[in-house]
């Protein structure tokens, strides 16, 4: 891998603010990703967790500060907003794959049609990546055969098939069967283990335990707190944070 | 594991005796119903067989076939039709062969039809041995496309792009000729007719009218103030207003606005009222297939970085149209049976013939039910092809979705 940009962060944000209409969803959030690092982003439900996953690959449209993916701003240049799209993977909680295609098609789709490859490398590529995710056997199913974590496996593969440099996970395993939830979290690790830049919206804490670098905890739209996973779980600085993790620890 | 307490397996399907005791006489008040319709049945079915088979005059069909299928269309120039037809079997026999059930209705129909007139045991006095011969000929071409089709596998596109040329060939050539040739002479489409008329408009009316109804409905749905006004303005018009005032309008209004002696092809005309009125129709089915896929769909695609084209048109559109197959082979059959309409702007299509079989002859005056029983078959066969294309392409589409 280049190690060009090395100096310049992978995921740039400064003042990121967004409403839906009268409703303030970001008020103000600014973090840095460096190349390689995994992030955890937790909090209540309604704190713009999500939002702002989502405003990383514009699927929402922040409306104040600036957000910069490797190099590119996300404004309305529709050029640009591709070309930030095909470097970021994206992991929904609902999976999202295409019920219409097989597993193989969901997966070579993209790389086909906007990256242009042959379909020979394609589906080389995706035999790989679903030998990675531990379901090779399931490549000429249709998604409604599979199990969740089946389906949600299939769709990092989805998103890995394009080589991006960054993935981002909009809680992954929350639909999911509790019996579910570890098949795609070793996924994730592993995948974090590899060095990509990852940015995550769960609440697995044993996840962010074992491989975040940091942790950022939301809530009303902005960044209460943020450390390393020991910071946050040994030395919390915020009533905020402990409250929260008190109720998502014990139960 | 092992497993040691296999449960029993679950009980064969019973023989017909107990299914009957099971499903018509399992109450005396099931009993006697099942008795009572069977009683119906009997009498129904044994009046209409004596009537088709003894008391039925068949002779304004059996003296006029060439009529209720080509019109007008000039004898000497039949070849030119039969040509159309066996051009049309072959690609229709390749396409069964690569998509087998979704075309098998309409293979099946057209090449039962052909075999039967060939080997009716009747005589009739257009059935001479050519014409049989080369019937069955025909019967060979669907035969020999399955087997290409079957063996070869050739791509979907490439067939698609071989019917409309082919079609293009059959319409615009080989039917209509040229003024100066002497090989084809022009045959002006105011002698075409019978059931050659109104396959020529129902399936250019399908072919002409889906595109435009899946842009309609897209337009409909645009953030483009313009597109969408104009769509939404154009379904609802049209939607609001009978077929025969379109086609009234369009044989009159039509006229008036070209500049005197531009002949605007009449036929022509009704085939864009048709396509037009059908579009609107077939906009509002898609619209609600469109409005049916999931966001997180659209998502997604954008995710991997695709343009807006392509999500319509690989994950939108056909996730969308797959729900609406229903409604849109209904609309088809309604197209279908709605190309009689056109009768009202001097089109002798199939019904229109029959009209003029009827009227030719005091004595067929009194043959209507004959003519238009043999008419409404005719309707029947073709819309029931339809009918089971499609739910052999829904259960084809269906496979392994939610």
């Amino acid at each position: 891998m280049s190690e060009t940009n090395n100096e310049q962060p992978m995921i740039v944000c400064r003042g990121v603010k967004k409403w839906f209409d009268d409703f303030q969803a970001l008020g103000g959030i600014s973090m840095d990703v460096d190349k390689g690092e995994v992030i955890v982003i937790f909090g209540p439900s309604g704190s713009g967790k999500s939002t702002f996953i989502r405003c990383l690959n514009r699927l929402e449209e922040h409306q104040e500060g600036t957000i910069i993916i490797d190099g590119i701003e996300l404004t309305h240049d529709t050029s640009n907003i591709e070309k930030v799209r095909m470097e970021t993977g994206m992991v929904f909680q609902q999976f999202n794959l295409f019920p219409h295609k097989t597993v193989m098609e969901n997966i070579t789709l993209a790389p086909i049609r906007v990256r242009k490859w042959k379909k020979d490398k394609a589906d080389e590529i995706a035999v790989q990546l679903l030998e990675r995710v531990g379901i090779p056997e399931q490549a000429e199913k249709y998604p409604a055969a599979l199990s969740g974590g089946q389906q949600q496996r299939v769709a990092i593969a989805r998103a890995l098939a394009m080589q991006p440099k960054i993935m981002l996970f909009d809680e992954p395993t929350s639909a999911l069967d509790p019996e579910m939830i570890k098949e795609v979290l070793d996924v994730m690790i592993g995948l974090a283990r590899s060095g990509m830049t990852m940015v995550v919206v769960t609440h697995e804490m044993g996840f962010a335990k074992s491989v975040a670098d940091r942790m950022f905890f939301f809530d009303e739209g902005l960044i209460v707190e943020s450390g390393t996973p020991d910071q946050i779980f040994n030395d919390p600085q915020q009533e905020r944070t402990v409250l929260f993790l008190s109720q998502i620890l014990t139960h | 594991m092992t497993v040691t307490n296999q449960s029993a397996a679950p009980p064969k399907p019973p023989g017909p005796i107990k299914w009957a005791r099971k499903n018509l006489f399992n109450s005396w008040f099931n009993a006697l119903l099942t008795i009572v319709s069977l009683v119906i049945i009997y009498f129904i079915l044994r009046a209409l067989i004596q009537w088709v088979l003894f008391f039925a005059d068949w002779s304004p069909i059996v003296e006029f076939p060439l009529l209720l299928m080509v019109g007008q269309y000039p004898r000497e120039q039949l070849w030119r039709v039969g040509l159309s037809v066996s051009i049309f079997s072959l690609l229709m026999g390749v396409s069964w062969g690569v998509w087998k059930g979704l075309i098998q209705g309409f293979a099946l129909t057209l090449g039962g039809f052909l075999a039967v007139l060939a080997l009716m045991p009747y005589p009739l006095d257009f059935l001479t041995i050519d014409v049989r011969l080369l019937l069955l000929m025909n019967v060979g071409l669907i035969l020999l496309g399955y087997w290409f089709g079957s063996a070869r596998k050739p791509r979907g596109n490439y067939i698609f792009i071989t019917w409309m040329i082919g079609a293009g060939i059959i319409v615009l050539v080989l039917l209509s000729g040229f003024a100066n040739s002497r090989l084809i002479p022009s045959v002006p489409t105011t002698v075409w007719g019978g059931l050659m008329v109104t396959l020529l408009l129902a399936v250019g009316g399908i072919v002409f009218s889906f595109p435009i109804g899946v842009m309609l409905a897209f337009g409909r749905r645009s953030n483009l103030p313009v597109v969408k006004g104009f769509s939404t303005a154009f379904i609802e018009t049209i939607r609001g207003v009978p077929l025969i005032t379109i086609l009234f309008m369009f044989s009159l209004i039509l006229t008036v606005f070209l500049p005197t002696g531009s002949r605007f092809d009449r036929l022509l005309r009704a085939l864009i009222g048709i396509t037009i009125f059908s579009a609107a129709y077939m906009a509002e089915n898609i619209r609600g297939g469109l409005q049916a896929i999931p966001l997180g769909q659209i998502e997604a695609a954008k995710a991997v970085g695709m343009n807006s084209l392509q999500i319509n048109l690989l994950i939108v559109l056909p996730q969308a149209l797959r729900l609406v197959i229903p409604a849109i082979v209904g609309q088809f059959i309604s197209l279908f049976k709605d190309t009689t309409l056109v009768i009202i702007l001097g089109i002798n299509e199939l019904l229109g013939i029959g009209r003029s079989v009827i009227n030719s002859s005091p004595e067929f005056v009194q043959l209507q039910l004959e003519v238009y029983a043999f008419i409404a078959l005719l309707f029947w066969i073709i819309s029931y092809a339809m009918s089971y294309s499609a739910r052999q392409l829904e259960i084809a589409m269906g496979v392994g979705e939610r």
